[in-house]
């Protein structure tokens, strides 16, 4: 595939960016090897969510580097389409279609992207809709869904792509509190079977059993970089001390 | 929401139906019409207004020379399209409601309510004293929807079909058009085209919307394009457009085209003037469509783009359609202002509905039948506006499925 995997799957070396003035992210880096759980928390306002969004160029970086699975994150329109098609991803709001069927929301990429048959986009659509759990759903609207299945079919979606990455921007923020954990449950499958995942939540109990590791995001920088384990029990730094003790008192 | 929940909803033991309040003729008489001095002496004064109103209408409606409609339909309706060449016109229609009744029997729905509403219009039309050869004609039309229709029940199983009815629909208007008009070499060439009644308003009004629809799409997409000279030239095109009024710019198409253009190019009046609503419309429908994709929250986009979808794909399978869908009720307002706008066409000559009807009053034989005569075109019209709404507001309950 390509010459530097070895290296990590996605490389982000000392990534800046800025709106207007304020300065979001300043100095973001770490590496990734495939099939890793990365758990990326902090405070709102952090960057946590820029910094993923970085990763498929939703937002665009003006300092430093991004590399994934060996393509260098350029204004290269060409670039961006590959990594594009090789990292699915999964939106707070969900942002399903909401003029298409589920059916349609999770065949449309590959069909159009990929350019599959149609049949056989439908039928990869539906066995993701099954991993899901929601295979009754098929032919009915998002909005006429619960905001646990949209969020599970918003994550078929990105799979349809056969993604090698996953990306999750707060999936469970959105969702009322009975509905998330199907879509957690969801997501650990994913973890299990190998998926590439970076992950930012504050879903805490998630974090503890399936990231590989954690990362704590303040004002745009990286403050501690740890494995679970020692992220809950043993925490470095004392703004991750104060963050932990904040979420974890109630 | 759980659909099935909404649907059929029962009663358990513990749940009440909502309370039902009955209101008696002479409480809702009293609450509403009579329940200050005030407004008693208001509904009084109104009553006696709208029946001497009402007395006057009828005692004139009675009493009119209704005749000069019969007399003059097909002037009104066609102009001095010439009767050896009628058959085109009829032909027209039957393929168009050949077209109608396939798509009504191969969808259902909103096209097979316009094709029954075409086959009873035809049947109803045929009762009333036409000459044998009219009404044949329009029996005809009754029987060519029937056709389709069947065709179109039978057809829908095979795959192709209808692809195939896209197809013809988006043939319809070249081949209208080379029918009415003829075409040289194939069909002789019909005279006399700026005087055709009716039938310019319509083939005026689709000719408009089929063109400017698509160009202000393009149009809107322009304005908020990325690249500064697109956005230019689009913003500066609708701002200018729409800070003109129609008629000036028919009059300048008429007029002043001809001395700025070379004198051996002269397109034809009608199709001048074609041109230019076409040009008009489309600046105020690429603002309707602008509003539509300014609705359009931004997840939509980056949904869009982290499936890999390019920008092209992105406008036309996610964004378009449902921008579209939430400006129909301006768009079809703005469809019924062009059909309404064409009647301008009479001030540069070309003698559509209104102002073939105005060479009418100016007849000696048909002195004083301006009325009469108005009214006939105030139905046409709200006949047609009135269909379009109608048609609109189906359409609109129909993609409201699964809406958030």
């Amino acid at each position: 595939m390509s010459t530097n995997n070895n290296e990590g799957i996605i490389i982000l070396r000392d990534v800046h960016k800025w709106y207007g003035d304020f300065h979001v992210l300043r100095g973001v880096s770490f590496s990734m090897h495939t099939g890793e759980v990365l758990v990326i928390c902090g405070p709102s306002g952090s960057g946590k969510s820029t910094c993923i969004r970085t990763i498929n160029r939703l937002e665009d970086h003006q300092k430093g580097q991004i590399i994934v699975d060996g393509i260098e994150l350029t204004n290269d329109l060409r670039n961006i389409e590959a990594i594009r098609r090789d990292v699915g991803m999964v939106f707070q709001q969900f942002n399903l279609f909401p003029h298409l069927t589920v059916l349609q929301n999770v065949s449309l990429a590959p069909f159009w992207v990929l350019k599959m048959k149609k049949s056989k986009a439908e039928e990869i659509a539906l066995q993701l809709l099954e991993r899901v759990g929601i295979p009754d759903q098929a032919d009915k609207y998002p909005g006429q869904l619960s905001g646990g299945q949209q969020q599970r079919v918003a994550i078929a979606r990105a799979l349809a792509m056969s993604p090698k990455i996953m990306l999750f921007d707060e999936p469970t923020s959105a969702l009322d509190p009975e509905m998330i954990k199907e879509v957690l449950d969801v997501m650990k499958e994913l973890a299990r079977s190998g998926m590439t995942m970076i992950v930012v939540t504050h879903e805490m109990g998630f974090a503890r059993e399936v990231a590989d590791r954690i990362i704590f995001f303040d004002y745009g920088q990286i403050v501690e970089e740890n494995t679970p384990e020692d992220f809950f029990h043993n925490p470095q730094h004392e703004r991750t001390k104060l963050f932990l003790s904040q979420i974890l008192d109630y | 929401m759980d659909e099935t929940r909404k649907r059929s909803h029962t009663y358990g033991d513990d749940e009440l139906p909502p309370p039902i309040e009955r209101i008696p003729v002479l409480r809702w008489l009293k609450e509403n019409l009579f329940s200050s001095w005030f407004n008693a002496i208001l509904t009084v004064v109104f009553t006696v207004f709208i029946v001497v109103l009402l007395l006057g209408l009828g005692k004139w409606a009675l009493g009119a020379r209704w005749e000069v409609i019969p007399a003059n339909l097909k002037l009104l309706l066609v102009g001095t399209y010439p009767l050896e060449d009628i058959w085109r016109i009829w032909t027209t229609l039957y393929l168009i409601s050949f077209l109608v009744g396939s798509a009504g029997g191969s969808r259902g729905g909103l096209m097979r309510q316009i094709s029954m509403t075409i086959a009873i219009v035809s049947v109803v039309l045929a009762i009333l004293p036409f000459g044998l050869m009219t009404r044949g004609w329009i029996l005809g039309m009754g029987a060519s929807t029937g056709i389709g229709f069947l065709l179109g029940h039978f057809g829908k199983r095979f795959r192709r079909y209808k692809h195939i009815e896209i197809g013809l629909w988006v043939l319809s208007l070249p081949v209208t058009i080379m029918l009415v008009n003829g075409i040289s070499g194939l069909l002789p060439v019909v005279e006399g085209r700026n005087s055709w009644g009716l039938m310019l308003n319509i083939i005026g009004a689709i000719v408009g919307i089929a063109l400017s629809f698509p160009i202000g799409i393009l149009l809107a997409l322009g304005r908020r394009s990325e690249l500064p000279a697109i956005r230019l030239i689009c913003t500066a095109y609708i701002e200018i457009i729409r800070g003109v009024p129609l008629i000036t710019l028919l009059f300048m198409a008429s007029i002043m085209l001809q001395l700025l253009l070379p004198s051996n190019v002269r397109p034809d009046l009608l199709i001048r003037a074609m041109m230019t609503i076409t040009a008009f419309e489309a600046a105020y429908m690429a603002e309707n469509v602008r509003g539509g994709l300014q609705a359009i929250p931004k997840g939509q986009y980056e949904a869009a783009n982290a499936v890999g979808l390019n920008k092209l794909l992105t406008t036309t399978l996610i964004i378009m359609p449902q921008a579209l869908r939430l400006v129909i009720p301006a768009i079809v307002g703005q469809f019924i202002s062009l059909f309404m706008d064409t009647t301008l066409f009479g001030f540069i000559a070309i003698l559509e509905l209104l102002h073939i009807s105005r060479s009418i009053m100016g007849n000696v034989q048909w002195r004083g039948t301006i009325f009469e005569l108005y009214v006939f075109i105030g139905v046409v019209f709200w006949l047609a506006c009135y269909s379009m709404s109608y048609i609109s507001r189906r359409i609109e309950k129909s993609l409201g499925v699964g809406e958030r």
